[in-house]
Formats: C-alpha cells, structure tokens, sequence
C-alpha cells in the first residue's frame, strides 16, 4: 500500500470515528457549549430579558464586585456546604459502615435512609414548612417541632425557626443536610462493599483491631468515594434553590438569600437578565475552582 | 389562576360547538415561573396565539416594541366601540398606552382583560365576634385597639403572604397614598423627594407598629400567599390581607368561612387610601401569529356578558365586563365597591426603579422582624 492510500485508510478511519462521536457532539454542542457562550455573551449587556439589548463591557461585574448582597449570598451557601460537610457526610459513612455489617433489618435500614433524596426538594421543603410552623391555633402549636417541645416542657426552646435570623439559614442547613445523606448513605455503602475482604482478613491475621483495620484498610480504600461525595456535596449544597424557595418563600429579607435566589431575583425582580448572567458565570467559575481544589487536596492527602 | 382550568376548558369546548375552532388553553401558576416561562418563549418566539404577561408595564412595553403583541385598538372601537365600551375601563387602563407615554409604544390598547381584581382587606365575622368586636375598624388606630383584643383571646390579628414582596409594597403603597398623596409619590419616584421624608417614614413606620402591638402571624415575612390564604381560610387568623380571586380559594379550602371586605383602614385623613386594582389578567395577541383574527374574535367572545358570567359564577372572579358585574355574589360585590377607589402600578405614569422597590420592600421585612427601625431602612432606600 503506496503512502497515499494509507493515508487516505487513515483518513477514512477518522471520518467513520468521527461520524459516530458526532450525534453526541452535536447535542453536547447544542445543549451545553451553545447556551454556556451565550451566557457569557448576555452578561457584558444590559437587557430586560426581551427588546433591545445594550452592551456595557464588563460593567455588570464591576457591579457585582462591590455587590454585599451577592458577596453574603456566597457565605451563605458557603455555610449551608460547611454543615452538610461536617455533619452530613460523617453520618453517611457511620451509617454506610453500620448498614455493611452484619446488622438486623439493614435492608429496611437501607431504604429508609434512601428515601429523602428521592422526595423533591419541594416535597421535603412543603414538609419541613409544616413541622416549622411556629403559628398557634386556639392555644396549640401547628408546627410539629413547637408542638411537642411545648408538650415535653421545653416551651423555652419554642422558637420561630425560620422566622429568626438567627436561626433561618441553620435550619435550611440541618433540613438540607437531611435530605442529602442519604446519597452519600448509598456512595460509601457502595466503595465499601467493594472493598476485598481478604484485606481484612489480612488485617485480623496481622492483629489489627477494629481501630487499626478502620484507619488502615477501610479509609483508605474509600478515599477515592469521599472525594467523589465531598465535590458532589459541595456542588449540590453550593446549589441549593428550590427548597430555600419552599421554606422560606423569596427570603428572609437576605439572611437566607444564596447565589441561585440572587440570580433567580436579578431575572425575576429586577429583570436584569444581562447582571443575572454575569452573577451565574462568577458562580460557575467558583465552582470550577473550588471543585479543582478539592481534588488537588485529595490528591495530596493520598500521596500522604 | 390554575383553579379556573375546568371553567376554561368548557368554554373552549362551548366555542368550538359554536364555531368548529378548537381553542387549547393551558393555565400555570405560580405566576412567578410562569413570567418566566413567557419570556423565554418569547425569546425563542414559540409564543401561544394568546397569552398574558403577569410583569410590570415596562416589559409589557418591550414585548410590545418587539412587535410580539398585537395592537387590538381597531377591534375594540369597531361598532362604535362596543366591544372597548362593555369593558371595565380600569381593567383595559392596565394594557393601554396613551400618546406621549413614556415607555415609548405607540398608542393603543394592547390587551384583553378577561376579570378584574383589587386586594383589600378581610375578616373573619367569626373570630371578630369571639373577641367582642362588633364591627370591623374604621381607622388605624381602631384595627391596632382591635388587634390587642384580638391578642388577649388568643386569636392571631392579621395575616399576608408579606413573602411574596409585591403583596407586601401593594400594602404599603395603599398606605403611603393615604400618608402624602400621589404627587408626593410620585415626585418620590422622579427623585425630587427622598425616602428619608417624614411621610415616608411615616409609611415605614406602620410595619414597626404592626410589629410591636402584636398584629402580626408569626413568619409573615417568609410566607407566601398560598399559606396566607389557608391561615386565613383555616381560621387562623383575624384579618388578611388578599386580592379578590381569594373569594374562589376561600371557597374551595372553607366553604362555611364567614368573612367581609374592607378597605385596609386608613391612618390619616390628609389623603384617600387607594387600594390596588385593576384588571386581574390580561390577555395579549401574539402579532406575529398566523391565527390573528381568530384570536381577536376569541378574545371577544370570552369576553362577552355571557362568558364572563360563567367565568364569574363559576370561578368567583369579578368580571371584566361591566353589564357582568351587576349580578355579582355579595362577597364578590363588596370587592367590586372598592374599584372606585382603586389604583395600580400599571395606570401610573411612571414606577420606582425596580431595585430601589426590592430594597423598599426588602426593608420593610427588616422591619418587622425587628432588625432594623424605619429611618434606617429610609437611609438604606
């Protein structure tokens, strides 16, 4: 075969290749690049969402720099992420190692702690709104939660949960934190019953106790999930909208507003679609960052 | 607006016995998603032959200059504008542009009103009595004394969906007219006067009192209307503070509700209170619609006695058409008087910028709960 017609095998290769990728590149392309460089594009204009728009450079990230309000909604979300950190996460891996032994009912175990990932946000929020309610009728509480801390003789823990600033944006954070476990529940139960036994077979003959084996074998061998649900956790919690929506309406002023319910408010509001997309292309490349830190930190922690 | 859905399905079906055209009609709600949703069709010009913009004037003014409604001006003084004439004319006020407007649209009515609305008062007779009050507050100072009382017997005194900001401004804006009169307001919005005005403090400072005397349910200012409305239909409360198509909703969740309408009561008596109302929805002909002329002649015949007394008797909605509104139930009439002294962000000539409106609002519910005082917000506005 002259070079010519090898070149011309190689090229017809590369068509044929080319011509299965392209459905999936061109849905990608229509989906996904088209409206992320539209974004871009709609965030250096000003514009109502309909009728003229007028291009302003960089002004509206001028703008969204000395925005406190966009500034605090990150610390907001920032904090609702650190909650679901610290405390969800850890449960859903003592709970995943509970639900790997050997326990009674863990298949029973195993759906009830599936169950508030599966319920919409909306769901959870309408549900989470009613056990809050701080309202009284004819000398009783509405709200589960007041109901029966008044009931136990706790009225001073009564409290108007979402109601408080103090309190809102805690409570959006323990609910929001209920209802994602579980999907880290099902992760780590996953990696763990990946895990060769003989590894800890291996452990024992080597006279590893529980502890031992724990930090030696188990935690290890699930590094790779727990960088997997930490950057999910923190780009789903960095997210939240629609159950802030459904707890707290529009907001409590702007104690619980977060970067979603400030984008959502620029468009709905103030119908400043062209400041909306400026807002979501910041968002989006905080994400980005913090996502390739969090993995450059894994990525160390495994070297260690 | 989706608990009219069978009503409107049986008009459509009447419409197409009468003339073999099949009309679609697809209702959503919240109106929050659906805005959103006709503006984006909008952005991808797949807009409906009819539709409604639930937004403020101005963008009802941009989907106008981009050519997407229809200017239905020669319809409506057709026959000696007998369709333009059936009409509530506040209702048609809401999508009509006067010459020299300052959105610059060219003159002309621009949409169909199919009921009109105004938010008011409520009070539930029932609880009222519990608390020994005979007869609902005259005056300001009569609703916080009748709050108080209403405190003493455990009854909560007053509930709003005050989450939902529009409903929170249209209560303050009822008020402010009462404080300073319009030119004052105006003249706010133009900036010849500054929030920090006594009057204006004077608005803000309703909300601190509200606060202090107690009048308020607890959460107001995270709570959307739709749980505004079951407080009020459940009992849970004295007084609301609601739009008229709540007479339908009260209906559906309490039928045995006894209740009456009263304008918020007014505080000064520099100025009339002005309530809210105009026309409830309104629905605009695409321009670019192939099916036009079908649509108009739709929209007329929806908007005829005989619908429009379907549409009121069976969704309890004040009617657009003026020869409907005579034969109104008596609840649905008590809210009718109040469009005489109705008025509406769409009829005035010009609107506060809308971010200094959220921060406005957005301060008020600092306000109540309790984060800041009147003249902080003030400066903050």
């Amino acid at each position: 075969m002259d070079s010519k017609a090898k070149a011309a095998s190689i090229f017809k290769d590369n068509l044929q290749n080319f011509l299965f990728v392209l459905p999936a590149l061109a849905i990608f392309c229509t989906f996904y690049i088209y409206p992320f460089y539209k974004m871009i594009n709609l965030s250096f204009y000003d514009w109502r969402g309909i009728g003229p728009m007028h291009f302003i450079g960089l002004e509206n990230y001028k703008e969204l720099l000395g925005d406190k309000l966009w500034w605090d909604s990150m610390w907001h979300a920032g904090y609702i992420t650190l909650i679901a950190l610290v405390f969800q996460n850890p449960l859903a891996f003592a709970l995943a190692l509970a639900c790997d032994r050997q326990i009674r009912m863990k298949r029973f175990y195993r759906v009830v702690f599936f169950i508030p990932p599966v319920l919409s946000q909306l769901v959870v929020g309408l549900i989470w709104n009613w056990i809050l309610n701080p309202e009284m009728q004819n000398g009783q509480y509405i709200g589960l939660l007041n109901h029966y801390l008044f009931a136990w003789g706790l009225p001073q823990l009564v409290h108007n949960w979402l109601g408080d600033p103090k309190t809102a944006l805690t409570t959006i954070a323990i609910v929001n934190s209920w209802q994602g476990f579980g999907w880290g529940f099902v992760m780590f139960l996953a990696g763990l019953q990946t895990i060769d036994k003989q590894l800890y077979e291996a452990a024992k003959i080597d006279g590893a106790g529980a502890w031992k084996t724990f930090t030696n074998v188990t935690v290890p061998m699930m590094l790779p999930v727990m960088l997997v649900v930490m950057i999910l956790t923190i780009l789903g919690c960095m997210q939240v909208f629609v159950l802030i929506l459904a707890m707290v309406n529009e907001g409590l002023v702007n104690h619980t507003d977060v970067p979603v319910t400030r984008i959502f408010s620029a468009m709905q509001n103030t119908n400043r679609f062209g400041y909306a997309c400026a807002e979501a292309v910041i968002f989006g490349m905080i994400l980005v960052c913090v996502s390739f830190m969090t993995k450059r930190l894994s990525d160390k922690a495994k070297q260690v | 607006m989706t608990d009219r859905n069978d009503t409107f399905e049986k008009l459509a079906q009447q419409y197409k016995q009468e003339t073999g055209i099949e009309v679609t009609i697809q209702l959503f709600a919240p109106s929050d998603s659906y805005s959103q949703k006709v503006i984006a069709a909008a952005q991808a010009n797949v807009l409906p032959d009819i539709y409604g913009i639930l937004d403020k004037k101005s963008i009802v003014a941009d989907f106008i200059k981009a050519g997407l409604a229809a200017d239905l001006t020669d319809a409506m003084e057709a026959d000696e504008g007998s369709w333009k004439n059936s009409l509530y004319d506040k209702a048609l006020a809401d999508r009509r542009f006067e010459a020299g407007n300052i959105y610059g649209v060219k003159p002309g009515i621009y949409g169909v009103p199919i009921d009109v609305t105004n938010e008011q008062m409520l009070y539930n007779k029932k609880l009222l009595s519990k608390a020994g009050i005979k007869s609902p507050p005259k005056t300001f100072d009569e609703f916080i004394k009748d709050a108080e009382v209403l405190k003493r017997v455990g009854v909560t005194p007053f509930v709003s969906g005050w989450g939902e900001l529009w409903l929170l401004d249209c209560f303050a804006s009822n008020y402010a007219f009462n404080i300073m009169g319009e030119d004052k307001i105006f003249a706010t919005f133009r900036g010849e006067v500054k929030y920090t005005d006594p009057d204006w403090i004077k608005v803000l400072s309703i909300f601190a009192e509200l606060r202090d005397k107690g009048a308020l349910i607890d959460g107001i200012v995270t709570k959307g209307n739709k749980y505004a409305e079951q407080d009020f239909a459940l009992e849970r409360a004295a007084f609301g503070f609601n739009g008229s198509w709540c007479v339908n909703v009260y209906h559906d969740m309490n039928p045995n509700l006894e209740y009456g309408v009263m304008p918020p009561p007014p505080i000064s008596t520099a100025y009339p209170l002005k309530i809210w109302g105009s026309a409830g929805s309104s629905f605009v002909v695409n321009a670019g619609s192939p099916n036009k002329d079908k649509a108009i002649a739709f929209l007329k015949w929806l908007t005829a006695k005989e619908q429009q007394e379907v549409l009121s008797r069976e969704t309890n909605n004040l009617s657009s058409n003026k020869q409907t509104l005579l034969g109104v139930s008596p609840i649905l009439g008590e809210f009718a008087e109040g469009m005489d002294q109705s008025t509406h962000p769409n009829i005035w000539p010009l609107n506060e910028d809308p971010s200094v409106s959220e921060a406005f609002d957005k301060g008020i519910q600092d306000i109540i709960i309790g984060e800041k005082t009147p003249l902080q917000v003030a400066l903050d506005v």
